[in-house]
């Protein structure tokens, strides 16, 4: 069986949930292989628990301070050496922007924003505001694919981890877009948007007012969204936004509170297994979408429903 | 200054998206329009024109069959000062490694003319594929940093600066020119064509090209060349109707804390 390279999403060494569901799907494909950049020591322990049956380790030190381009040298240098059977890389901006720049690199074609992939290689992908669903497969090189958040129900295997240190040669001409400061992103205490079981979001509905928004998603265990109306109105960074140009996000539950529905926000998040809206207009297109609606005020709605749902767990 | 500004004539999505028996995307079927996002970066490459006192070229670059043309016209009104549409029957269902490597070509050819692109700038995704795919290939290719993603954008001589909100981190991403820069609709608002916009765009430069000019092998783009096949596309089943309640004395939060308990989510 081929390797099947899985390039890590982690932050400062902690291994993303993302990563332990590329590992199982990579299973499906052949033999995983995790390639983890960064500095310190490499959490061989957490990806073996995943089925890494080979880590390749590369010292992020010369490249950590560029955009992109380094780890997609990586990754072509480890590809040559290996020949993998397919290359798997969490679908993220960056992640998405590494795989393109790849495809070029190694002359193999790419898929992006897979949800599912099978066996043989075959990818589906949800386009078109979620109204078509896409089956595809690459036809020339290796397969290079990047996979969404939440695809596949990470399961524990032991891997063998085999540590190989790879020292990676990078071009001058990999290293000229300069990450001159970075800020981390400030813990929320909640889950990643695009990887949490539910989503609670408000939109224009709250005024501003998000407090019964964040009081609902807590109850829940949701992360907190929100939609492009309330980030263009400078409520919420535009990290929270729910939709096409923000965050497309797949949950069990989706809570729309406030928000019409535009093409925008169903964009990002039609594809939730489970849709539920709170809005005060009846009118709105939300409520094509949703298994359940509520038509109300949800300044008065929102808290009720959090008091019920902390009654029911207390 | 050389500006080269990357427009997508796409399908419009508040109309009925489909695909053709092929399962390429019905691009001639379907009302179409300049992708929104791409407007964000002819606002960008116009700003930076303004700003800049130096005399600016900005030229939008497009592929697409011929209604594509609606595309250029738009940025041409908006204020860009020329246009190119690559168009051409072999061109049709290409993926994004075609894409690119149809628009570096083209890049270079607008080069000849005017002079190396200084920028090229691009939307951070279509809104029709959506793969954000091609802004990172053609930096690739053309060997260019690539400054992606940008919600801000300053520049001052021929350094560049743009925040990134990336996944775990905001950045500042720092470049000399020339660059490839990408910009997010966070960048601000574009501008509408004004009425004397659209007048002065009749009389400003279209050209169009076509594989050969560009040097461009016809077996290397196209459908048949893809590196990647699309094997079904499957219209999604309309959700079914869900149940809508209006709330009266308090009793929507308890009709709804009752559904996601029958969900097991509480």
């Amino acid at each position: 069986m081929s390797e099947i390279l899985v390039l890590v999403d982690h932050v400062d060494g902690n291994v993303r949930k993302t990563t332990n569901e590329l590992l199982t799907i990579a299973r499906r494909l052949g033999e995983p292989s995790a390639v983890f950049i960064g500095s310190g020591e490499a959490p061989v322990e957490a990806l073996k628990k995943f089925g890494a049956e080979k880590v390749y380790v590369v010292d992020d030190a010369e490249i950590k301070g560029y955009l992109v381009a380094p780890k997609a040298e990586v990754l072509a240098q480890i590809a040559a050496q290996a020949s993998p059977g397919a290359i798997l890389i969490p679908s993220s901006a960056e992640g998405k922007e590494i795989a393109g720049r790849l495809a070029i690199k190694i002359e193999s074609g790419v898929i992006t924003d897979a949800t599912d992939v099978t066996d043989g290689g075959v990818t589906t992908q949800s386009v078109f505001a979620g109204s078509f669903t896409v089956q595809a497969k690459v036809a020339k090189g290796t397969p290079i694919i990047t996979v969404k958040p939440n695809s596949a129900a990470p399961e524990e295997v032991a891997g063998a981890g085999a540590v190989e240190q790879f020292a990676a040669t990078i071009s001058d001409a990999a290293k000229t877009a300069q990450i001159v400061a970075s800020q981390p992103r400030e813990a929320t205490g909640r889950p990643e948007l695009t990887e949490a079981a539910i989503v609670v979001s408000g939109g224009r509905g709250t005024g501003g007012n998000f407090d019964p928004i964040e009081a609902l998603a807590d109850s829940l265990g949701a992360a907190v969204g929100a939609s492009r109306a309330a980030v263009d109105s400078g409520w919420k960074p535009h990290t929270f936004q729910v939709g096409q140009t923000g965050k497309v996000v797949s949950p069990q539950l989706y809570v729309a509170n406030g928000i019409s529905g535009a093409i925008q926000h169903r964009a990002g998040m039609q594809t939730s297994k489970t849709i539920v809206a709170v809005n005060k207009d009846e009118e709105a297109p939300i409520f094509e979408l949703v298994d359940f609606g509520v038509v109300g005020d949800l300044h008065t709605v929102l808290p009720a429903l959090t008091e019920a749902i902390n009654q029911r767990k207390g | 200054m050389n500006i080269v500004v990357l427009v997508k004539h796409v399908p419009d999505a508040t109309a009925d998206r489909r695909f053709e028996s092929d399962n390429t995307v019905d691009r001639v079927g379907v009302d179409g329009l300049l992708s929104e996002l791409d407007e964000y970066a002819v606002e960008q490459a116009l700003q930076i024109k303004e700003k800049s006192g130096d005399d600016v070229t900005v030229t939008a670059l497009s592929i697409g069959p011929e209604k594509a043309t609606d595309a250029v016209r738009k940025a041409l009104q908006m204020g860009v000062d020329q246009g190119v549409l690559v168009t051409d029957d072999a061109i049709a269902g290409s993926d994004a490694v075609a894409t690119s490597l149809i628009l570096a070509k083209a890049i270079e050819k607008i080069a000849e003319g005017n002079g190396a692109a200084d920028l090229v700038v691009t939307g951070m995704a279509s809104t029709d594929a959506g793969t954000s795919l091609v802004p990172a290939m053609l930096a690739e290719r053309l060997g260019l940093p690539q400054v992606t993603f940008a919600s801000v954008v300053e520049t001052q001589g021929d350094q560049i600066r743009a925040k990134r909100d990336g996944d775990a981190a905001t950045e500042v991403i720092g470049a000399t020119l020339p660059v490839l820069l990408s910009v997010t609709d966070q960048t601000g608002e574009a501008r509408y064509p004004s009425f004397k916009g659209i007048m002065a765009a009749k009389k400003k430069p279209l050209e169009t090209y076509t594989l050969a000019d560009l040097g461009v092998d016809a077996g290397q783009v196209g459908l048949d060349a893809a590196w990647t096949t699309v094997e079904e596309t499957t219209a999604r089943p309309p959700r079914t109707a869900g149940e809508i309640v209006t709330d009266e004395d308090g009793s929507g939060a308890k009709a709804l804390a009752d559904f996601l308990a029958s969900k097991k989510f509480i």
